[in-house]
Order: structure tokens, then sequence, then C-alpha cells
């Protein structure tokens, strides 16, 4: 069994009366490829944020990469990547001062930085678009590129908000096989989307509503648990939209 | 024929955003354009709505000319734009009777066309439009176009950002008004969708890939079409796209779409895929869907653009 | 550390690359120390004055020269009598009258002293002021001079300095009518530019642009609300003026409401015109508040008089409407004139309007580009 990146035990958050993350408890384990699903309200972002460090539960133990979510949260976020929908990037600078800026406040050192750099360029084809500004560049290489900055140092785990939204159909596909490739190199990914077909490509799924995690198996075990052909059928089944 | 329009283009300083589209919408159609960001769409839809003038070309809609027709054309379409533009710190009920008295009626007279949907967030009439969840934006957005009764619904990406239930409740009301006889223009990202219009148009980078009813679009895909599934999806694709006979693989949730270069089912993958380590494969002939004549077409496209 | 430098070299890049802030930063302050240096002069500089002689003699003559030829004053009318005098200060140009009383030289010599009077216009007390002294100080030099002259016993110039409209000097009399002036056109002008600019932001704007409404009933529409709650404005500040500063209005109410009305319609013009070049709220922000501020306030005639400014910036001066509110409100307030004194700012005024509303009406583009 892989070691496990993520724990959370009864982990509730609230806002004055309103409980938007009611008695979580689920693990993600390394090198996985986790999805995290849910309607608009459930209190998925609430969730996300309090894994990233950015947001303190009111109650519950959270650990994430080894580090407890509500005493070392700066340490939390040296060690995970993390990219949110849209807006991660810096329009008015280019690809290359992007990733060096990044890499800097990661923390790299320049030589590592220069290296990596040139890896992700030339993984992504883009070997001669270094200088391109950002607000040149087409929706899907960006989201890519943002992908690329946020495993850039390599952490245990990478959190990805909704990152395919509104991109193309190929582009899509060959973001999820990064995805894959960064899987299999160790690094556990933990996955937002509304794509409710990109929950096939999950190892593992959850699926949050109002506050609570309704379902939580692999896309397979959930299909057959449901009765159902694709995941957008359980969700349909299972997760109810904010009725307000 | 409700809408016809033929060679338009439209450029933004260096970007062309529009190339030569030509198209025509019948009257009573639900008619979706599906296409990526950045796809034109929301140009598209502008020129249609009058709100811009295309750089060449022409278009009339219900029959006036959009460049100078636009007086009458207003006056009987609902427009949608994306991202709702409602009125945040205005109640539902107010934006309801703004909408209404700027188009020279009143929310009583049209209620039995927009009652379907409004009825969902009636009982929230006092709450202010930035508070409410987006589901229910979008059942106002779309009452408010529809309040004066417009022959013509323009409706931009209504779906984007809105969960899946949301989004499948939101085409069982669009189907519903088809009994009014209003024509829809949707446009959307999400391919799946495009089964649920009468005529949809694939767009990508300012062109039409193609027009056509969804399910010939899906028929008109030009090989066989396989599904292959095994457990280790990554080593799959790999191992999928390094053989020589494939000509396309795809991951498509649980399993990958394959075709193959000659279009014949070529038994000796099976073997290939078991040196790369990759078993309890299974290969299956599958039916096209829209998404796979989308990438389809994308792919032809690629290819003769190529030098 | 490294993390720090990354950082700090992103927003170096971010402000290069931002043409307002590069504005702000450097654009602003050199824009400022040409016009402190240049403008805010504390001389002097071709005041303009009239002279009252009754008396026409040797020594007048000689004291009217000395005045002139210092180069501060230039002599715009010699007046004939007294009831003359009010009405030229009443009148913008002039900042000071002279009066030599009858008989001067000869009261001089055989009495010792002779009283010249100084009228200054008080409601632009820093210029009064200014006028006054200088007149003060070449007096002392020709008393010296005298003195040198005669044998015995001194014989004195005695200046008497009257400041009318305003005879205690009060600052507020500079600065209500300046302020009212500068607030109600920044924040017109900034009210509706903002709020045409949000409905483009918002997207909302589309939307009205489809509907039946024209574009001339969207213009409207927003320009009434303000304008009611502005004249609503002017009110209250001149209630507050009046009861807090002890500063009423001398002349007809009605008149400065009617001119107040004009200003504000004139403000809330430019500020639809300002919509339709910005493209975000943002924009109009900046181009409402620090665009217009600054010259406003310096080349108004506000704190400076425009007397004083090198021609250059006179000129600009000249584009500026509040330059010609300010006249029109000190006038009314503080001297309580009529419509008369103030008709030709008012027709500029005037124009101002049509033209921005004109253009405004021309820009508003009834699609999106």
């Amino acid at each position: 069994m892989n070691g496990t990146v993520i724990s959370v035990s009864n982990l509730v958050k609230k806002f004055g009366s309103f409980t938007a993350n009611d008695n979580l408890n689920f693990e993600v384990y390394e090198g996985e490829i986790f999805g995290f699903l849910g309607a608009n309200g459930a209190g998925k972002t609430t969730a996300i944020r309090i894994l990233s460090g950015l947001s303190e539960p009111t109650s519950g133990e959270v650990m994430v990469a080894g580090f407890n979510v509500k005493k070392q949260a700066e340490q939390i976020k040296r060690n995970i990547g993390y990219m949110c929908q849209k807006f991660s990037l810096y329009e008015d600078l280019s690809v290359r001062e992007n990733v060096m800026l990044y890499g800097g406040i990661y923390g790299m050192k320049r030589q590592l930085i220069r290296e990596r750099t040139q890896r992700l360029l030339k993984r992504l084809n883009f070997e001669e678009y270094g200088n391109r500004l950002i607000s040149d560049l087409p929706l899907g290489l960006r989201q890519k590129l943002a992908f690329s900055i946020a495993i850039l140092h390599e952490p245990k785990i990478v959190f990805l908000d909704e990152p395919t939204s509104g991109v193309d159909p190929v582009t899509r596909r060959q973001f999820w096989e990064m995805i894959y490739e960064t899987a299999a190199g160790g690094i556990t990914v933990f996955v937002t989307t509304h794509y409710l077909e990109e929950a096939e490509y999950c190892d593992r799924v959850s699926i949050m509503s109002e506050g609570k995690i309704v379902a939580l198996d692999t896309p397979a075990e959930l299909k057959k648990q449901y009765m159902v052909n694709s995941m957008e059928e359980v969700f349909i089944k299972i997760a109810r939209p904010q009725k307000y | 024929m409700m809408i016809q329009s033929s060679g338009i283009t439209k450029k933004f300083g260096v970007t062309q955003a529009l190339k030569n589209i030509s198209f025509s919408v019948n009257e009573g159609d639900i008619f979706g354009f599906i296409g990526p960001d950045g796809a034109g769409k929301t140009t598209l839809f502008r020129i249609i709505a009058t709100l811009l003038l295309p750089d060449e070309g022409e278009m009339t809609v219900m029959g006036h000319d959009v460049g100078t027709g636009f007086k009458e054309l207003r006056k009987k379409t609902g427009y949608m734009p994306g991202r709702f533009s409602l009125y945040q710190d205005l109640s539902v009920e107010e934006n309801l009777n703004f909408y209404a008295t700027v188009f020279g009626t009143t929310v009583k007279e049209n209620y039995d066309l927009i009652y379907d949907i409004y009825s969902h967030i009636e009982p929230f009439k006092k709450r202010l439009a930035g508070k409410l969840s987006g589901g229910m934006k979008q059942k106002l957005a779309l009452s408010c176009a529809l309040i004066h009764r417009p022959a013509l619904l323009i409706l931009d990406e209504p779906t984007t950002g809105v969960d899946a239930v949301s989004r499948a409740e939101f085409w069982d009301m669009l189907k519903k008004l088809r009994q009014h006889n209003i024509t829809i223009i949707t446009s959307t990202p999400y391919m799946d969708e495009a089964l649920r219009c009468d005529r949809v148009a694939l767009i990508r980078d300012g062109e039409i890939l193609t027009v056509d009813q969804p399910d010939k679009i899906r028929d008109g895909f030009s090989r066989k079409l396989f599904t292959v599934k095994a457990p280790d999806k990554y080593k799959l694709i790999n191992g999928l796209k390094s053989y020589p006979g494939i000509n396309a693989a795809y991951p498509f949730g649980d399993s990958v779409h394959i075709t193959f270069k000659n279009d014949v089912f070529d038994t000796a993958v099976y073997d290939h895929l078991k040196n790369m380590g990759i078993h309890n494969v299974t290969i299956e002939e599958t039916r096209a869907g829209i998404e796979d004549r989308f990438l389809d077409l994308m792919e032809n496209k690629e290819i003769n653009q190529q030098p | 550390m490294k993390q720090f430098t990354g950082f700090v070299k992103k927003e170096f890049l971010h402000i290069f690359r931002d043409v307002r802030t590069m504005i702000i930063l450097f654009g602003i302050p050199v824009a400022q120390i040409l016009l402190f240096g240049f403008v805010v002069s504390t001389d002097l500089k071709n005041a303009q004055v009239a002279f009252l002689d009754l008396s026409k003699d040797e020594i007048t003559r000689q004291l009217s020269e000395k005045i002139i030829s210092s180069g501060f004053f230039r002599v715009r009318e010699n007046l004939t009598n007294l009831y003359d005098v009010d009405k030229v200060l009443r009148g913008n140009k002039i900042k000071a009258v002279i009066i030599f009383e009858q008989n001067f030289g000869r009261k001089l010599l055989s009495e010792g002293k002779a009283v010249i009077s100084i009228i200054a216009d008080g409601s632009e007390p820093n210029m009064a002021t200014l006028a006054t002294n200088y007149l003060t100080a070449i007096i002392a030099d020709f008393n010296s001079e005298l003195a040198g002259v005669s044998a015995d016993g001194a014989m004195r110039v005695q200046p008497e300095v009257r400041m009318f409209y305003n005879p205690s000097l009060k600052s507020q009399y500079m600065f209500v009518p300046g302020v009212i002036t500068l607030i109600m056109i920044l924040i017109c002008a900034l009210m509706t530019s903002i709020t045409i600019t949000r409905e483009k932001e918002f997207g909302t704007m589309e939307v009205l642009l489809v509907s039946p409404l024209k574009p001339a009933h969207i213009i409207m529409g927003k320009v009434l609300p303000y304008f009611i709650l502005s004249f609503a404005d002017v009110i209250m500040i001149l209630l507050l003026s009046w009861l807090v500063f002890d500063l009423p209005v001398k002349g007809s109410l009605i008149l400065l409401l009617a001119e107040a009305m004009l200003y504000i319609l004139l403000s809330l013009s430019l500020g639809i015109l300002i919509s339709t070049i910005a493209k975000t709220m943002q924009q109009a922000i900046f181009i409402s508040l620090v665009g217009m501020m600054l010259p406003t306030v310096l080349l108004s005639g506000f704190i400076i008089p425009i007397e004083n400014m090198p021609e250059v910036y006179g000129w600009v001066s000249a584009m500026l409407p509040p330059r010609y509110f300010i006249v029109i409100i000190k006038n009314i307030m503080i001297k309580g004139t009529g419509f008369l004194y103030v008709w030709k700012e008012t027709l500029i005024l005037v124009l101002f309007t049509l033209a921005f509303v004109g253009l405004a009406i021309r820009n508003f583009k009834i699609r999106l580009q």
C-alpha cells in the first residue's frame, strides 16, 4: 500500500452558522489521481483551501504531505503545487519570466530552475516561444504551462482546480496525459472538474453534496453501485444542486 | 429561414476571430455552436445580436440585414450574454421588471412564457441577484431575455461554469420553449449538449468545421471506431500510440478510442500491448460520438495546415 | 531570500509594463514640479490696477510713475470719479484702485501728510494682500526719497488700505468658492463616468444596447438622478458655508443656483464623455480623478491667480471650465454682482456643455465596437 499523502479526519468548517464542510473523512494515497467532485456550493472549494493551507479548519485533523494543516501551514505551501482555474500566470510577463518567478518563490536554486525551464519548454514543444508574453498564448497552452509550473519544484502533491475549463478536446486530452505522466512519476494529483467524463481518468473519485462526502470509490465501482454506465449519471443521481 | 449568413469575417487587431463563416438556421430550431474557448462563438453571437458589424460577408436575421436592420431586430431578439449580465445589486424581481419595462411590456403580459423557468426562483424574488447561486442566475437571466417574447433567443454559453445537474435542467427548459415557436441559438463547450440541439455547427479557431444535424455529424465519422479498455490507462495510451498501425488514439473516460490507419481491426495490436506489459485488454467496435467527430475534424485540419 | 528577490523582480516588471503606473510615478511628479516651479510664484507680475487721480499735480505724477515703472503693476484704466471704483472692482480685471485725494501735492507740502487710498479686491485675498503690500512698500520707498529731499521734518504719503467685499480678508472667501468648483466637477464627472463603464464591465451594457432603449435615453437616464442629487449637494454646501463659516451669498441666490445647475450639467456631460473613452471603471476613475484634479487645482485660478502664471499656463487654464466657474461663483457669492458681470463666463460654460454633450453623443456607440 502506498503512503498516505492526505489524511482528513472529522473535518468541519463553519462560516458563522453555515456549515460548509460537515465532518469529512478520507485519505489520498501517494501517486494517485484523486478526483474531487461536487455541485457548485457543495463545499469543494472550501475543502481545497483548507488542504492547501490557505484556510484553517473549524475542527478536525488534516495532514497534507506529512504536515498538520493548522500548525504547519507554511510548510504545506512549500511542499505542494497549486493551479487554480484561470489567472495563475502573469499576463504581462513572458513564459520564461513566469517560470523563473515561480521557481524563485518555491525557493529553487537558479541552476535547477534553468534546467527545469528547458525541460518544461521542451516537453510542451515550446522552445522558441520562451519569450512570448502570456497574453499572446491561447488558452490551452496557458493551462498546460500553468500545470507545468505548478509541479516545477516536484512537490509531493499538486492541486488542480478545474484545470481544463473551456479548453478544446484535443488539448484537454493532452493535459490529462500530462497528469498521467505526473502521477506515474510519483506526484499525487488532486483534481476537481466539471467534465464528468474526466472523472473516469481518476483512480478514485469523491463526490460532495451539501457539505458532506456522499460517495468515494473508483469510477468503476461507483458505476456498478448505482447501476449506470457513466460518471455523469452517477453524479446526477447523488449530487443535489444548491436548493437556493 | 431565421438566419442566413455567408462569408462572415471579423478581425480584432491581429487576431482573426471569424474566418468565412456561412450557415443558416431554420425557424423554430434549437441551433448549437459547439467549440472550445477562443473559437469565435461570442464574436459571432454579437454580430447576430447586432452588437458588432462583420468586416466582410452578409447576414440576414428574420429578413433584416444585421447592419441596416438593427432597430427592428433589437425589438424581436432576446440576448443572454456570457456571465449572465444581471444587475447584482437589484433583486430578482427588480431585474425582471426592468427588462420588461425597457422592452415595452410587463411581467404579467408574458408570464406564461417564462412560468416554467421563473417559478423555480420566484420564492426568492426579493433576493439580490448577486446573492444567487449559478443555476439560479442562469434561470433569472433566461427569464429576463424571454420576457418580451422574442422570436429569436441568443444564449451565449449559458451552461458554462454550472454543474451537471443544473445543466440538464436548463436543457429541459429550452426544450419546453420550442412549443412557443421561439428559435434558439446557443453555444457551449460541452460536446454532449450537441445531441440536444436540432442542428449543430462545430466551430474552432474562427472556422466552422461542419454544420448538420447532430446524429448526421456523428455518423459522418469517416472510419471504424474501436474502444479499448485495460486496467492501467496510462500505459495503455502510450502503448497504443506507439503502435504503427494506429491512426489516432484518444482517451475517453474509462477507455481509449482508436482508429486504424487502413481502417481494419488489426489483432496484432494485442501482441504489441502484451509485449509492453499491458494485459487484460478488451477491444470492441463502437459507434462514434460527436466528440470523436470533432477530434477527427480537428486532426484533419491540422494535417491540412501543415506545409 | 531567493523567493524575495524573484518576487521583487516581478513587481518591477509589472510596473515598467504598465503605462498608468509609470504616469503616476514619473509623469505626475514632473508635471507638479514644473507647475509649482513656474506657476507658484509669490512675486507679483502685471497686476492690473486703476488710478483715480483727484489732484493731478507733479507729486501724483511722480508717484504714479514710480508705481508703474516698478514693473509689478499695469495701468488698465484711469478713472474720473469715485462712482467708478466699485464698478471697476466688480469687473474681474482690476485688482486694486489707487486714489490720490484732492490737492494731494499741496497738502503734502503744507501739512506734511497726504493720503493715498488703496482699495483692493478682497475676493481674492492672496492677490489683494500681495498687491497692497507691494504698493505700501513702493510708497514707503517714495517716502524715504522725500525725506532725503526735504530739509526739515518728514513729508509722508500715508497709504490707507481698504479691502472691498472681504474687509477682514477671511480666507474662506477664497477657499469655499474654490472648493465648490473643484468638488462639483470632480464628483459629477467621476460619478457619471463610473456608472457607464461599470455597465460595460459587468456586461449589462450589451443587453441595454440591444434593447429598444435609445442611447439618448440611456444617457439622460444616467444623468438625471445625479443631477438632482448634485444640486442638493450644492445647496447643502452653501448652507454649511453660511452657518458654519459665516459666508452668506451676497448676490442673487437664484442666479447662483442657476449657474450651479449649468456647471453641474457641464460636469456630468464631461463624465459621460469620459465614459465613452474609458473601457473600464479603473480607467474612468483614473481619467476623472487624476487627469482632472491636478490641472483644476493648480491652474484654474483656485489657489494661484492666473495673472501670476506664465502665458503658456494661462492658455491651458483657459481650456479648463472650472476657471470660469470660479469667477462666476466668486462674483455672485462675494462681490454680489449680477448677471451682467458674468455673462461672458456663463456663455463659455454653455459652449463647453454643448461641446461635451455633442461629443458624448457622437462617441456613444450603438454597437460594441
